[in-house]
């Protein structure tokens, strides 16, 4: 059998779903690793026609990672064939921007071995898995606001709480708590995102 | 107000007949191997509801490492899975090999592969001794076993300078070359491994107690455990036949000759066996190993600039088998000294994934059992 690439499945895909929206994004890198970006609306049922089809058989989800740009964020799965030993073909979803539509349609009902993955990348970048059977968050508390992952995110001064009355470190923390209280609209917008 | 033992229950529901009872079971019983809490609602003792709990040893590695420079987080891969360093330092590098095209010296494959089935060794020894403990045997059988992963971790020592944070690998090969000798102990050493299993599976395997607590408990289909995303010993097991070391052939593996052992029933007896039948491979690829490596050559790849590393702009997702699953590095470069996305997929989370379902239906007893048997550390868990 040939190797799988992600040229070749998505002929595959273009043959048996023309509809789906599908492009391939190319990789620069020495990896040749090229990827699939795939349009969320079509995202389930490409993903179904990608784990049944007797051709590519890509019956793990390896791997899911969230990756935050400047304008979109992203959801990566790398797919395997663990019944003809091929991979990986990877699969990208792109968020519409970073703060208002955040929502991707999870891939846990097609792989269960998302579920983790997938509750992970909402926890640290804020991606909304719709669809997902359990979305919580996985290894930040649950009333944690923010989402650590994110480029932009800033650590508070403060996070080894334990109120002094002198230090730097108290005084720096107020300065940024006033300062995030001026900016509380684009603070709220992710906190009531998630 | 008097006290009904029948209608006692916290945060469960008190219909007629029904006694349930949620426990929190850890983060600190030390079974858990670690910081790890389960949620877990009883009927009586059968587990209806098990809800694990993360994050304890949460220390956001991705966030360290995209703030570092590409060489400066080979150290902290060394804290994920820190049963079995020397393989994380592996996986990392791998990735970062595909990432920037690197070759790796044939001495310095040699080094990595004996330095990798030689940490499978210790860890597999270590699980044997650690299940035993999960089923109440607590002591001898973890002595025993620490006996021996202790000499692993000697030869260690005097090859890194650590018994396990070794930072070791360095893209394009490794830190330093074999110190004089060290084959010769190494090699010594390994022969005197195959008596050591003999009397650990006379001891264990034929234990009516040890058959009574694994045969049968929690099976996991082939199907599921794909699905799932189990990996490594846990995922053939269950009778699947997949092995990285075969499929990717990376390292020098496609030039070493050993069987990939698989389960047929899928349950904790045979994830048991799986980790020993596992070691007596690991030690007909280490003879092998012996045998081939080059007597001479680098040990790393001279034209790779280690510091002030900067791999070409792309992505590449590397990934090896280890001893716990498949650990693999998902990497974003942007041409800086720094990752752009830095992401591990960590085998001992992902293969928590069935979790609730093996233990569904099954006594609070085997919740640590089936724990054990998948083999976790929560250093790789949490990150």
């Amino acid at each position: 059998m040939t190797a799988l690439t992600p040229a070749s499945v998505l002929s595959r895909i273009n043959a048996a779903l023309p509809e789906a929206r599908v492009e391939l994004l190319n990789n620069p890198s020495p990896s040749g690793q090229h990827s699939l970006i795939i349009h969320p609306g079509d995202a389930l049922q490409v993903a179904e026609f990608l784990k049944n089809d007797p051709e590519l058989l890509l019956d793990y989800a390896s791997n899911v990672s969230g990756v935050d740009y400047p304008d979109h964020l992203e959801a990566v799965y790398h797919l395997f064939s663990i019944a003809n030993k091929q991979g990986p073909i990877t699969l990208r979803m792109r968020t519409a921007d970073r703060a208002a539509n955040v929502t991707l349609p999870s891939l846990t009902p097609v792989w269960k071995s998302a579920d983790f993955q997938e509750r992970e990348a909402f926890d640290l970048f804020g991606i909304r898995f719709e669809g997902h059977p359990d979305l919580r968050r996985l290894l930040m508390w649950e009333e944690f606001a923010d989402h650590p992952m994110r480029k932009d995110y800033k650590a508070p001064e403060d996070y080894e709480y334990e109120p002094t009355p002198h230090g730097a470190i108290v005084q720096k923390a107020q300065q940024q708590a006033s300062a995030s209280s001026a900016h509380g609209a684009t603070a709220s917008s992710h906190s009531t995102n998630a | 107000m008097s006290y009904s033992p029948h209608t006692f229950s916290l945060n469960g529901e008190n219909g007629a007949g029904a006694q349930t009872l949620d426990v929190s079971l850890g983060p600190q019983h030390p079974s858990t191997h670690g910081v790890f809490r389960m949620n877990v609602r009883m009927e009586g003792e059968t587990i209806v509801k098990l809800q694990p709990v993360f994050g304890y040893l949460h220390r956001n590695h991705e966030k360290l490492a995209e703030h570092n420079s590409w060489l400066g987080s080979m150290p902290y891969t060394d804290r994920l899975d820190y049963i079995c360093p020397i393989t994380n330092n592996w996986s990392y590098a791998v990735a970062v090999e595909k990432l920037a095209g690197i070759e790796v010296p044939e001495r310095a494959e040699y080094i990595r592969v004996i330095v990798g089935e030689l940490t499978r060794l210790q860890n597999h020894t270590a699980f044997l001794g650690f299940i035993i403990g999960d089923m109440g045997g607590w002591g001898s059988a973890l002595m025993y076993a620490f006996r021996e992963r202790e000499k692993i971790l000697d030869l260690f020592e005097g090859l890194t300078g650590a018994r396990m944070m070794v930072n070791y690998m360095r893209f394009g090969g490794v830190r330093c070359d074999l110190p004089a000798g060290w084959l010769e102990k190494a090699r010594a050493y390994v022969e005197t491994y195959p008596a050591f299993l003999d009397e650990m599976e006379q001891l264990l395997t034929g234990n009516e107690i040890l058959l009574a607590r694994l045969q049968g408990v929690a099976p996991v289909t082939p199907e599921r455990a794909i699905n799932g995303g189990f990996s490594g010993p846990v995922l053939r097991a269950s009778g699947v036949d997949y092995d990285i070391r075969k499929v990717d052939g990376y390292g020098v593996y496609n030039r070493l000759s050993f069987r990939v052992p698989r389960g047929t029933v899928g349950d904790c007896f045979d994830r048991f066996m799986i980790r020993l039948l596992e070691m007596r491979e690991s030690i007909r690829i280490l003879q092998q190993a012996f045998a081939q490596i080059p007597a001479t050559g680098p040990f790393v790849n001279p034209a790779v600039k280690q510091r002030g590393f900067k791999p070409p702009v792309g992505e590449a997702y590397g990934r090896i088998e280890t001893p716990k699953g498949e650990l693999g590095f998902h990497l974003i470069s942007e041409g800086g000294e720094k990752p752009y996305r830095y992401h591990i997929r960590p085998p001992s989370l992902i293969n928590l994934t069935l979790l609730e379902e093996m233990c569904l239906g099954t006594k609070i007893a085997d919740v640590m059992v089936i724990l054990g048997s998948i083999d976790i550390v929560l250093g790789e868990v949490d990150r």
